[in-house]
């Protein structure tokens, strides 16, 4: 355990070392993970990808919701590079709007996520008792519920729309980080270093946000970072059985599931948003998987 | 163990409640009923009929026990969506296809993950590791209506060998059970290549080979039967997930099974169908969840069961 006393050392106030051995955790984290050829390419479409969301408006050649009715289902050419859709819209242009829909999903849901699952799962985890047990049970009845049914059934309550769709996944999403905090928590609580601070009579408080959170803090990263996929796909899932987004906002789930029909014919309203779905859950999936290898290289995953 | 065992069932009977508690007030929470006249305007006495008929009438605790008392005597009412029949024969009806697809995916998925995870635990760092592992992280992501759409773009539209969709031959089940098995054949894979590299380093491997065993009964006596343990627990909850089927991949598709209904019910407002799939879906969960944690305790004596290792 010579790492658990090296780490109380680096952070406890008592150590001149402080800042530099701190910031060497991180630096090393961050070698790993540019080694990483797999997390890196994943990083730069990433981050490829939040820039077309961003300068959607600056990037797409037509408005997504110009229609234009004699242009309808053409094949990709040099006017429409990706060909138009059902009623005469550039299909480019609704690809790269579709990005911003899929995007501001998958980050806002784990923004909802976290802010719920981190202070319950710690209040859960510290506490213990009563409300750790109303915690746990909670999390059990949500487990066994299926994710894709709950959002189904709050869509049905709510309406389709954006922010209900991101209501609705952020109700299942908060559970494996609520879940993950807590064992978080139990485990380093536990911990020599933290029975060390603990020793030289630091405040709880100071325990906590000092010792624990930082030291729980690397599978939460990853756990965010995984968590943008999932809800990416849920968002494309529910707009596929057409109850996510409304028209006229384009959402590659959407797309899909409209194109579903035509396929035979009309191929290229099926592979480009298939495409842009399974680019975007990859490259966030690849990066989380890099962070996992650069954070924890014990885990060998 | 009993004590262990009784412990679960015990938490397990309370999750069944709670889920049925949740979906009953959820579905009574969504605005509007499975008789509202939007297309046909019904006069008030033939609609305060229709409500007295199915019970909507009474207090929703009143219509809770009693719908659960019913159950309880596998009585799960009548669909509103088809009225000609009861619950229990719809899903008699369609429930074959989908369980049908599902034990297809559920062999092709478990036996093509464990070939592939043992491979490339064998032939760590190899080009069939780096293809496993890529494909896994493919499979695992990449949603099964993505992959759906293109096999049905390769093998449908472009080479022509395969129907789009349809449940009429024993052709029609060769792209949904690929597009399906991707998934949870990934997830075997992965974890069977982790903890087959995790077998590989032990002790007493490092003993079968120090006193002279092939490769071959290293890998098949000492390593494969520590490596599957894990698995055990990691999979079962996976199986009834595809038993009661996948919507997206029955839509497109077009198979006949239990997966739509999982959507038509609940936005029509079919209460007595809703409830039925909750229950079976929930059952299913318990049970399968139940059984696995006993087996990996008969297979794998050094676990002891206590409270605080079921989260």
């Amino acid at each position: 355990m010579t790492t658990d006393i090296s780490e109380t050392l680096a952070s406890s106030p008592a150590t001149p070392f402080t800042k530099q051995r701190q910031r060497t955790l991180w630096q090393d984290a961050m070698r790993r993970f540019s080694r990483n050829k797999l997390a890196m390419g994943g990083l730069i479409v990433a981050l490829l990808l939040i820039l077309t969301a961003i300068f959607a408006d600056i990037l797409a050649p037509y408005p997504y919701d110009k229609a234009v009715l004699s242009e309808a289902r053409q094949f990709p050419s040099a006017k429409h590079w990706l060909g138009t859709d059902a009623i005469g819209r550039d299909l480019l242009s609704r690809i790269i709007y579709g990005a911003r829909t899929s995007l501001l999903v998958g980050f806002l849901v784990q923004a909802v996520a976290f802010s719920i699952g981190i202070p319950l799962g710690s209040i859960a985890g510290l506490r213990g008792g009563k409300f750790d047990f109303v915690v746990l049970r909670a999390v059990e009845i949500m487990t066994a519920f299926p994710s894709l049914l709950f959002a189904l059934f709050i869509m049905s309550v709510l309406g389709t729309g954006l922010f209900n769709v991101i209501l609705a996944i952020s109700v299942t999403s908060w559970v494996p980080v609520c879940r993950l905090t807590r064992a978080q928590l139990l485990t380093l609580r536990e911990k020599e270093f933290v029975a060390a601070a603990r020793a030289v009579g630091a405040r709880e408080m100071h325990i906590l946000v000092r010792h624990i959170l930082p030291n729980a803090l690397p599978p939460l990263i990853i756990m965010l970072t995984l968590g943008i996929p999932t809800a990416i796909f849920a968002e494309a899932g529910l707009s596929f059985l057409g109850v996510g987004i409304n028209d006229p906002l384009p959402s590659w789930g959407k797309m899909v599931g409209s194109s579903a029909a035509y396929l035979r014919v009309y191929w290229h309203l099926g592979l480009f948003p298939t495409f842009m779905i399974a680019i975007t859950t990859l490259s966030f999936t690849f990066v989380g998987d890099g962070l996992r290898d650069a954070l924890d290289p014990t885990l060998n995953m | 163990m009993t004590r262990y065992i009784i412990g679960r069932l015990a938490s397990l009977v309370f999750v069944f409640f709670a889920v049925s508690i949740v979906t009953f007030l959820l579905m009574h929470a969504v605005p509007g009923g499975p008789f509202d006249e939007t297309k046909m305007p019904l006069p008030p006495e033939a609609k305060a009929n229709i409500l007295h008929k199915y019970g909507l009438d009474r207090p929703l605790w009143e219509q809770y026990t009693r719908y659960m008392w019913r159950a309880f005597h596998f009585d799960f009412g009548i669909s509103y969506q088809s009225p000609t029949e009861s619950v229990t024969d719809l899903i008699r009806r369609v429930w074959p296809p989908t369980i049908q697809l599902g034990a297809a995916t559920i062999t092709l998925a478990y036996a093509m993950g464990l070939i592939f995870g043992i491979l490339a635990a064998i032939r760590q760092n190899s080009w069939l590791d780096y293809t496993v592992t890529f494909l896994a992280t493919l499979g695992i992501t990449v949603p099964n209506f993505v992959i759906a759409t293109w096999l049905v773009l390769l093998f449908a539209v472009r080479l022509r060998w395969l129907p789009t969709g349809g449940w009429e031959e024993p052709k029609n089940v060769i792209m949904p059970m690929l597009a399906y098995a991707l998934g949870p054949m990934a997830m075997v894979a992965r974890y069977t290549r982790v903890s087959m590299l995790e077998a590989l380093r032990a002790d007493y491997v490092r003993t079968a080979r120090a006193k002279g065993l092939t490769e071959k009964a290293v890998i098949f006596r000492h390593v494969l039967k520590n490596a599957l343990i894990p698995l055990i627990t990691v999979m079962g909850p996976e199986i009834p997930n595809l038993l009661t089927g996948s919507i997206f991949i029955e839509s497109i598709f077009r198979i006949p099974g239990l997966g739509s209904f999982f959507v038509t019910s609940i936005w029509k407002r079919d209460y007595p169908l809703i409830m039925a799939l909750m229950l079976l879906v929930a059952g299913l969960w318990g049970f399968t969840y139940l059984l696995s944690d006993i087996l990996y305790t008969i297979i794998d004596p050094r676990v002891r069961l206590t409270e605080k290792q079921s989260l």
